[in-house]
Formats: C-alpha cells, sequence, structure tokens
C-alpha cells in the first residue's frame, strides 16, 4: 500500500483551482520527484499535503488515514515533514534551537537524535549555538532539513531545495537527499533541476497545468524525449 | 554632577517601569502583529486589583502583587478569547481600533469602579534613604529589583521552556511553526497572560512610585510604545534596553526643560528612531 497517495485532487488558494484532478502517491523507502514548468502546481501539490491550501474536491491519505483538511500542526504528529522552499529555518534562533523546534510535538526522548542530524550536517554541530539567520544559504538548507529530520519522519516533503543555491552546494544537497533517504525515510520533492533530481529518484512525476502529464520511473523519464525536451534542456 | 546622577536613578526606576509595559507590546506584536493599544489601561487595571487586594482586603502586599497580576492576565486572555480572536483574520488597522476601543473601555470601567480622583496604596510620607548627596526611596528598590526578577524570569521563559521557545519560533516565523507543529492559539494565550502579568506589574510599580489614577496607564503608553519601538518592535529584549533609554532621556531632559514636557522627549527619540534606524536600537530584525 502507498504511504502516501493523492487522489484526484482539487484547490487552491481560495481563488481559482491551481490543482485540478492530481493524482499523486509515494510508496515506502522511496525518492519520488515532481517536476514541471512553472505555475504547474508542483509546490501547491506538496502543500496540499500540508493543509496549507484550500482543497474543493479529492482525498488525500497517509498510511491509509484520511489527512485531508487537517489542521496543518496537526500533519506533523502523523510523520510527515516538511521543508518549505523559502524561509524554511527560524532566523533568531540558534541552530541547535531550530533542531528543538522540529522535535516540538514528541514527547519520547529524543536526545539521541540531535547526534544524527549533526552527523548528517557535521558543520552544524560547531555552530549550534550560532542563529540560523547567520548562516550561509547552504548551511541554512542543512538547518532547515534537520529539523524536519529530528521528527524521525516516515515522509519528507522538499520544496526546491536547490533554488538559490551554488552549484557546488546543488550536488551536496542532492547527496544529501540520498543519504536521508538510505535511512528508510521516503522523500517526495519538488525541484526545478530535473536532470539531476531525476537521476537520484525512483520515481518521478510531471505536471503541466494543475494535472498529471507523465509519471515513469526516474531512469524512463530522464530517456524520455518529450520530457527531455520540456524540461532537461534538449 | 550629583544631580545628574540623582535623574539617572529616576531614570533607572521609571526605565524600569516602561520595559515592563513595553516587554508586553512587544510580545503581542511580535505574536499578533498589532499594536496594543489598551496596553496602558491594562497597566492601570493591574495596580487598582494590587489597590483591591492590599487596601480594601487587607492582603501582605507580597500577595496582593502576584493575585492582581494574575487577575489582570485573566483579563487579557478574557479580552482576546472574546474580541481579538474574533478578529485574527482582519486588516492590523481593525484590530489597532478595537484595541483603542478596549482602552477607552477599560479606562472607563476603572473609573466607574473606583472613581476618578487619586488613590494611594499606603498614605504618609516615606523619606528617602540617603547616600551621600543621592536621595532615592525605600520603593525605588523594590521597583527596580521586581523589574529585574520579573525580566530575568522572563528571559529563562524565553530560553528554557518549551513554550518559550514556540513563543520566539513563531513571532520569527508563523508559517513554520505551524508546520512543526506549534498550536499557534496555545502560544496566543500564553503571550497574553505574559503581557497581562507584566503590565499589571508595571502599573502596580509606576503607583507605587506616584498614584493611582484612571488615567495613569494612557499617559504612559506614548513612552511605552516608543520602548518597544526604540528597541525593535516584537523583540522583547529590545523592550528592555528601549525602555532605559526613553526613562532616562525622560528624567535627565528635566535638567534641561520644562518637567511637563517629558513625554515630548521620548516622542522625538521615537521619530528619530524611525527616520535613522527603523528596525529599533538593538541590531536588525530579518
Amino acid at each position: 500500500m502507498s504511504l502516501l497517495a493523492i487522489e484526484d485532487l482539487y484547490g487552491g488558494y481560495g481563488g481559482a483551482d491551481i490543482l485540478s484532478g492530481v493524482r499523486l502517491t509515494v510508496d515506502p523507502g522511496e525518492i519520488v520527484v515532481i517536476i514541471g514548468p512553472n505555475g504547474a502546481g508542483k509546490s501547491t501539490a506538496m502543500k496540499s499535503v500540508f493543509g496549507l491550501i484550500t482543497v474543493r474536491q479529492g482525498r488525500i491519505t497517509f498510511d491509509g488515514k484520511d489527512i485531508t483538511r487537517l489542521p496543518t500542526q496537526q500533519i506533523v504528529r502523523h510523520g510527515i515533514c516538511y521543508v518549505p522552499q523559502t524561509n524554511n529555518v527560524f532566523t533568531s534562533l540558534t541552530v541547535h534551537e531550530n533542531l528543538e523546534m522540529g522535535a516540538y510535538v514528541r514527547r519520547d526522548n529524543y536526545a539521541g537524535q540531535f547526534d544524527k542530524v549533526y552527523d548528517l550536517f557535521p558543520p552544524l554541530r560547531e555552530r549550534r549555538n550560532r542563529p540560523a539567520g547567520h548562516l550561509s544559504g547552504g548551511q541554512r538548507q542543512m538547518v532547515a532539513m534537520g529539523r524536519a529530520l529530528m521528527m524521525e519522519p516516515r515522509l519528507l516533503l522538499v520544496d526546491e531545495p536547490t533554488a538559490g543555491l551554488a552549484p557546488l552546494f546543488i550536488d551536496q544537497i542532492f547527496q544529501i537527499v540520498k543519504d536521508v533517504n538510505r535511512l528508510g525515510i521516503a522523500v517526495l520533492m519538488v525541484e526545478q533541476n530535473a536532470k539531476k533530481a531525476l537521476a537520484i529518484a525512483h520515481r518521478g512525476y510531471v505536471l503541466t497545468l494543475g494535472r498529471n502529464r507523465h509519471e515513469d520511473t526516474g531512469p524512463n523519464l530522464l530517456a524520455d524525449r518529450e520530457v527531455a525536451e520540456m524540461f532537461l534542456g534538449g | 554632577m550629583i544631580e545628574l546622577i540623582q535623574l539617572v536613578l529616576y531614570g533607572v526606576v521609571l526605565g524600569s517601569i516602561i520595559t515592563l509595559g513595553a516587554i508586553g507590546v512587544s510580545l503581542v506584536f511580535g505574536i499578533l502583529r498589532f499594536a496594543h493599544f489598551a496596553h496602558g489601561d491594562m497597566m492601570t487595571l493591574g495596580a487598582y486589583f494590587a489597590f483591591v487586594g492590599y487596601v480594601t482586603i487587607g492582603l501582605p502586599f507580597w500577595l496582593a502583587f502576584p493575585v492582581a497580576a494574575a487577575a489582570a492576565a485573566g483579563v487579557a486572555v478574557l479580552i482576546d478569547q472574546t474580541i481579538y480572536k474574533r478578529l485574527r483574520r482582519s486588516d492590523p488597522v481593525i484590530l489597532l481600533i478595537s484595541a483603542f476601543g478596549m482602552a477607552l473601555i477599560l479606562r472607563s470601567l476603572v473609573q466607574i469602579i473606583w472613581g476618578p480622583s487619586n488613590l494611594v496604596y499606603a498614605s504618609g510620607i516615606q523619606l528617602p534613604i540617603r547616600i551621600g548627596d543621592l536621595r532615592i526611596k525605600e520603593d525605588h528598590f523594590y521597583i527596580v529589583g521586581g523589574a529585574l526578577v520579573l525580566v530575568i524570569g522572563l528571559h529563562l521563559f524565553l530560553t528554557r521552556t518549551t513554550m518559550g521557545k514556540a513563543m520566539r519560533a513563531m513571532a520569527d516565523n508563523v508559517d513554520l511553526a505551524r508546520i512543526s507543529g506549534v498550536n499557534t492559539e496555545k502560544v496566543v494565550i500564553w503571550t497574553w497572560v505574559i503581557a497581562g502579568v507584566m503590565a499589571a506589574a508595571a502599573g502596580i510599580f509606576l503607583a507605587m512610585d506616584t498614584r493611582l489614577h484612571p488615567v495613569m496607564g494612557w499617559r504612559i503608553l506614548l513612552s511605552v510604545f516608543a520602548a518597544a519601538i526604540v528597541g525593535g518592535i516584537g523583540r522583547p529584549y529590545g523592550a528592555i534596553a528601549g525602555g532605559m533609554v526613553i526613562g532616562i532621556s525622560e528624567e535627565v531632559s528635566t535638567l534641561f526643560i520644562n518637567p511637563s514636557y517629558k513625554a515630548a522627549v521620548s516622542f522625538a527619540i521615537l521619530v528619530a528612531v524611525l527616520i535613522y534606524k527603523p528596525t529599533g536600537i538593538v541590531g536588525a530584525r530579518r
């Protein structure tokens, strides 16, 4: 059974629908990538999972439970974490406090999880007491991912993690996504950098105008001529 | 020189009172994004609550103080849940006007219940303690000491407790706080509890330093807002610096100008800060 299933979803930000019948599934342990042109509804589809848009029609289930229209603050308790594209760290809080906020809803003992996150992102360990706002773009992205991983989620949603980063960091981010996935965490990622994203993905979706256009395995999408012409720069 | 030091001491006392008010204004702005104009009158209400406990009922002062603070916090939460909560999604200007209306309501209630004349916690003259040529009233020690305890308590709350961290996180980035699972309505209630306690303390200290009057809080509101903005609104730590700058400037200014223009001094500082460093004197908000 799918871990996450978005079924025939219509909705947007209160006005006209941005999503007009999106279908999408993520299986346990998968990396799934959503690509598509600007305005295709890629980020909106991701936000729908976290209750950040108005769903007009359709259903979202996680692990068999209906989570459509649940309040945002409750979604995280189900084991899904979301890393937004922008403003994804608490700039005035220290790195360590950002991680603590990631574990906000946990009531069990999660002390060991700090070490796991610091092991995954060594630069953060030595900067743990610095305000996150003082870090470089790449390090902030690490804080953002680290905050999400503090929950030990079963599914991580990542919205364009490489946007605005220098090329040097882009490969690093994709490596991190792979490392995270290796821990057994399923990843759903929206990415502009389609070629590199599909290269690490198990499966991919191409959205246009709020609808599914293609759906295939990562390698097949990379090899598809139409996809290549549209999104991969020929 | 002695006169200057004396005025700086008075400034620290006034600054302590203003700081406690400004912390509440700043916290509320950080969490709810509106200027809470009824804050001065919440200070007044807290001062009168302590009057009821200490003078009317005859409780010892150390007990009347926390009881009044708790009552003021309760009123603050009640106002929020019955009035402001309905306006949460409205334009900030609508919240601001409603806070202005709430200020008038609170002030009128105080006047109806306790009358328009001055009241005092204790009659008689308190002789100042002399240190060299400096004169300090015993109450001044309680005011500055009490403010210090409250500010340290606030600091520990904001940096050591889960709710305090959630409060800072929500002021920083409300969407990300929600995504992290923070129940924002719970944070709002805690914000009003703290703002109410701080306002009551400020009002009680102001009444100890001067006397109780229905417009006491309204009159000091400009200084409180000036302190919050000078310190960088939305940043409770800035409010401490802002409160001291405003308090000391107001008192020291009486060396040069008529004391009735004290409020104009805080207004002038406010305007200058807004022109030259609108994010406040304590760093820049990002």
